[in-house]
């Protein structure tokens, strides 16, 4: 392995500003965070950067991140010997000047959501498990910062809806050549559209996930696919041109694009023998479905993998809409269980995912009651409640108890959520 | 005010809407409690948002939602921690034995107390500052102030909850009256003494926020440990949020002293008159009031030999700080511990039973803690390269509880004569003109990114925001 993929981001605490309260000890899921009478501090083998002690902590200590070399990341003697923070070892030393600033917000984005008048019944928030299930693969995170994207070449860019229709959809291809961007099913990238906004400011990263198996979208190369909708009005219906997604459809073959990341280390498939897939998706958020799907179709090729179910619910407003509608046909149903549900097609009632979730209720209450299930939701924030109403109430008809059942999957990884 | 949906208006992971005798109570409460804040709660503040930090669940994410709101409008939740299955009591005479969800007949009354006694304090804090507001040294201060507020509002909550679930007719009582009692009332005081004491200027607060508070933690602590467990599931969660106002506590004098150490230097004197001239607040002065506070909060944890404590600890009701962190055999017959008494003039430890000095043992855990964030606040003025060090008086000074009670012992530890003791008093603990010259600081900066004189900006805004961020909106 290269010297540049053992970059990391190491997680410390600024003793000057720490209160020693706890808090961090206290939440940290994977016992990273510990203590002597002096200081408060990180073991960088432990942590990975689930970011759980970030909102908790009282002081904002906890929010530091200092891009090391894996070989050279502070030990905890050294870092229980700190009065300060060191100042940063070297950038220029990095093989990737990767910056701290701004590297981690995307994980920490939902923490500043406004205080909302109701507490819904089922609480996305709440519910969302923020540990991978237990056989994922261990992810590669923020190796690349805002201040120092890598630079990607655009080996191919395709509609993948009907020609004509609302809500233009791309499947883009990038290629790093040879420079390292691992990335697994679920995680993210940042993109980085040329120019400067109305404030004359670069624009800022926009997120999107990788559509491809870990192995690249074409086999054995170094390359990511991304879903992109090219946005031309807003939630509410205004016009606007969205900035990144119009950028990221209009590339040519051969163009170069600015990537950052990769983000994310929850939303990650199981890896082991007989685990279950349950993906429950709109639009674009098939993205990491896509990729998951696709992982297990070369695993399942390969013959020497026993995958388990596959159960997609899939939802757009019309078929000519819905992203990779005929790639999918081609999947084997004995491979993958598939629901689609179109809320705007004329002449049939409106149909959402959630819809044709209960529809398929008694192989969900199935699923819900087997330990090796793994439930993934990505697409727009708002389909998140009702698809979590949809499985609570699936779950009660079941006579199972919701409130163990949604710990339990969210205490074992196995109930991941990323809208947006 | 029946039209209230309480499940939907009080953030809560108690199944509050499936409890109807529960939400009879609280629906009989709330209004009373809206009540208390308005008449006791921070004064002027009905109209101003504040960017406040409201728990919507217990785990990292949940707990922790920033938006501006009236405080009045703020959602009290109820929160319990997860619970552990098959918790098992892990100290005193039942040790092993399954935890208790439901309060046992026979440990009644003391939990009740020990309920109450701590409910108590939640709302004589919010009574206590409830002037400070008006002399906000800035809109960062204030917005901390007010975040403190709600969540001592929040533990009344916390406290209220067990009282109504679990004590009936009694807890309803006692719920009442907690909102009857008022700080400093000579008819209807707070229970305990530090909370009848005013909290006058922003100096006090801090260190009332950095001792008193603390306090707070190790109380909650040992509570935690508690073999009933919903009690030890609230003050879990409780803990979390009491380390924000040692935050602002430790932070406060620390910003204090890091602008005193800089009008030091400046003016490169340390004359105390000049540095009062200046605007500043004087180390000798900071040294004072830390005296003050830390010795009246020591007070707090109660007669260092008290058979009270042996029954809280024996009959499982409260723990030791880190109770499961120790090795020893939690339950602590036989064992001894040094207490101190004052005998011929001097002071002498002796042996006492553990179990009847675990005061003592809380209090001793809690001034190793103290102390590590002065020494904390001395590297402030280390890296000023000013030769000044703060320092934690002995525990028997200026005390007024317990076998030390009225014994006249001077912060370094030495028993002094009663004539000693009233020419050094002015030396050791604030005099009327430190807290004349003090309050004479206390004007309103409340601009967003402004400072008063007195204090340097903190280094961190709250949640990632600016120093000058608009914390309060002013309505």
């Amino acid at each position: 392995m290269s010297d540049t993929a053992e970059l990391l981001q190491q997680h410390l605490i600024d003793p000057e500003v720490c209160i020693r309260c706890n808090t961090c000890e206290a939440t940290c899921p994977v016992g990273a965070v510990t203590h002597d009478s002096r200081n408060y501090v990180v073991d960088a083998d432990k942590c990975n950067h689930c970011m759980a002690c970030v909102p908790p902590c009282p002081t904002g200590s906890i929010d530091h991140w200092f891009p090391v070399l894996r070989s050279k990341a502070y030990s905890l003697a050294e870092q229980l010997s700190w009065d300060e923070l060191p100042t940063a070892q070297s950038v220029d030393a990095l093989p990737v000047a990767a910056q701290v600033s701004g590297s981690t917000a995307f994980e920490t984005a939902a923490t500043s959501v406004p205080v909302t008048a109701n507490a819904p019944v089922v609480n996305a928030a709440s519910l969302g498990a923020t540990v991978p299930p237990w056989s994922a693969a261990h992810p590669y995170t923020n190796l690349h910062g805002p201040k120092s994207p890598i630079t990607a070449t655009v080996v191919g860019n395709m509609q993948v809806n009907e020609a004509g229709t609302d809500n233009e959809t791309h499947h883009i291809v990038l290629d790093f050549g040879s420079m390292p961007f691992p990335v697994l099913e679920g995680q993210s990238v940042g993109i980085i559209a040329p120019g400067v906004d109305e404030h004359g400011k670069p624009h800022h990263a926009r997120q999107y996930s990788v559509a491809s198996p870990r192995n690249g979208e074409r086999p054995g190369y170094n390359n990511l696919s991304l879903t992109v909708k090219r946005v031309v009005q807003d939630h509410q219906g205004q016009a606007v041109k969205g900035v990144a997604s119009n950028y990221l459809c209009d590339l040519k073959t051969g163009d170069s694009v600015q990537v950052i990341g990769p983000f994310g280390s929850s939303f990650l498939m199981p890896n082991h023998p007989g685990s279950h897939l349950v993906m429950i998706c709109t639009g674009t958020g098939s993205a990491p479905m896509r990729g998951m799907t696709e992982w297990r179709r070369r695993l399942k090729a390969s013959g020497k993998f026993e995958g388990g179910k596959l159960m997609l619910f899939f939802g757009a407003r019309t078929q000519q809409e819905l992203p990779y509608f005929g790639p999918l046909q081609k999947l084997p149903r004995d491979f993958i269980e598939m629901h689609f549900a179109f809320s705007r097609t004329p002449g049939a009632p409106k149909r959402y995912v959630q819809d044709a979730m209960r529809d398929a209720s008694a192989n969900l209450a199935a699923l819900l009651q087997d330990p090796q299930t793994h439930f993934y939701v990505c697409g727009l924030k708002s389909m998140e409640e009702g698809v979590l109403q949809a499985l609570h109430d699936i779950a009660v008809g079941a006579g199972l108890d919701w409130t163990t059942v949604a710990a339990t999957l969210k205490q074992e990884g196995r109930l991941q959520l990323e809208t947006y | 005010m029946s039209a209230i949906n309480y499940s939907e208006k009080i953030p809560n992971n108690v199944n509050l809407s499936d409890d109807r005798t529960l939400q009879r109570a609280l629906e009989q409460w709330q209004p009373n409690f809206i009540n208390w804040w308005d008449d006791m709660g921070p004064v002027g503040t009905t109209d101003s948002e504040v960017y406040l930090r409201t728990a919507v669940s217990v785990d990292p994410q949940g707990w922790a939602q920033f938006g501006h709101v009236k405080m009045r409008d703020y959602r009290w939740g109820i929160f319990l921690n997860q619970g552990e299955a098959d918790r098992k009591i892990h100290f005193g005479d039942h040790k092993g034995e399954a935890a208790w969800q439901d309060v046992p007949g026979e440990h009644r009354a003391n939990l009740r107390r020990i309920i109450v006694t701590q409910g108590d304090t939640e709302p004589a804090s919010v009574e206590q500052q409830r002037h400070l507001g008006q002399t906000a040294p800035s809109m960062y201060d204030l917005r901390n102030l007010f975040q403190i507020n709600v969540e001592e509002g929040r533990h009344l909550w916390a406290m209220v909850y067990l009282l109504h679930k679990h004590f009936g007719r009694d807890g309803r009582e006692e719920a009442e009256a907690l909102l009857e009692r008022r700080s400093g009332n000579d008819d209807n005081p707070r229970i305990l003494q530090a909370f009848n004491e005013q909290t006058p200027d922003w100096l006090s607060f801090f260190m009332f926020t950095y001792f008193t508070d603390r306090d707070g933690k190790f109380q909650l602590c040992a509570l935690a440990e508690s073999s009933f467990d919903p009690l030890a599931r609230t003050t879990k969660f409780m803990l979390t949020e009491e380390a924000h106002h040692m935050f602002v506590g430790e932070s406060g004098i620390s910003r204090v002293i890091q602008r005193t150490c800089q009008a030091m230097n400046e003016l490169k004197t340390d004359d105390v008159a000049k540095l009062r001239a200046a605007g500043v607040i004087d180390l000798p002065t900071i040294q004072r009031y830390l005296n003050f506070h830390f010795s009246v909060t020591i007070d707090l944890f109660g007669a260092d030999e008290s058979s009270n404590a042996a029954t809280f600890y024996s009959s499982g009701l409260k723990g030791r700080y880190e109770e499961g962190k120790r090795d020893d055999d939690h339950v602590l017959r036989g064992q001894t511990y040094k207490v101190l008494h004052v005998q011929n003039g001097q002071l002498l430890e002796k042996e006492v039973p553990m179990l009847n000095a675990l005061n003592e043992v809380l209090r001793d855990d809690y001034i190793t803690d103290s102390k590590a964030g002065v020494d904390r606040w001395n590297r402030v003025i280390d890296k000023a390269g000013i030769p000044f060090k703060l320092q934690v008086p002995h525990k028997a000074f200026h005390r007024n509880i317990g076998s030390l009670s009225g014994s006249k012992v001077s912060p370094d530890g030495r028993v002094v004569s009663d004539a000693e003791w009233n020419a050094k008093l002015n030396d050791w603990l604030p005099s009327a003109e430190d807290r004349a010259f003090v309050a004479s600081l206390m004007g309103r900066v409340a601009e967003p990114g402004k400072f008063a004189n007195w204090i340097a900006p903190p280094a961190i805004g709250i949640n990632r925001q600016p120093v000058d961020f608009e914390y309060v909106r002013f309505n």
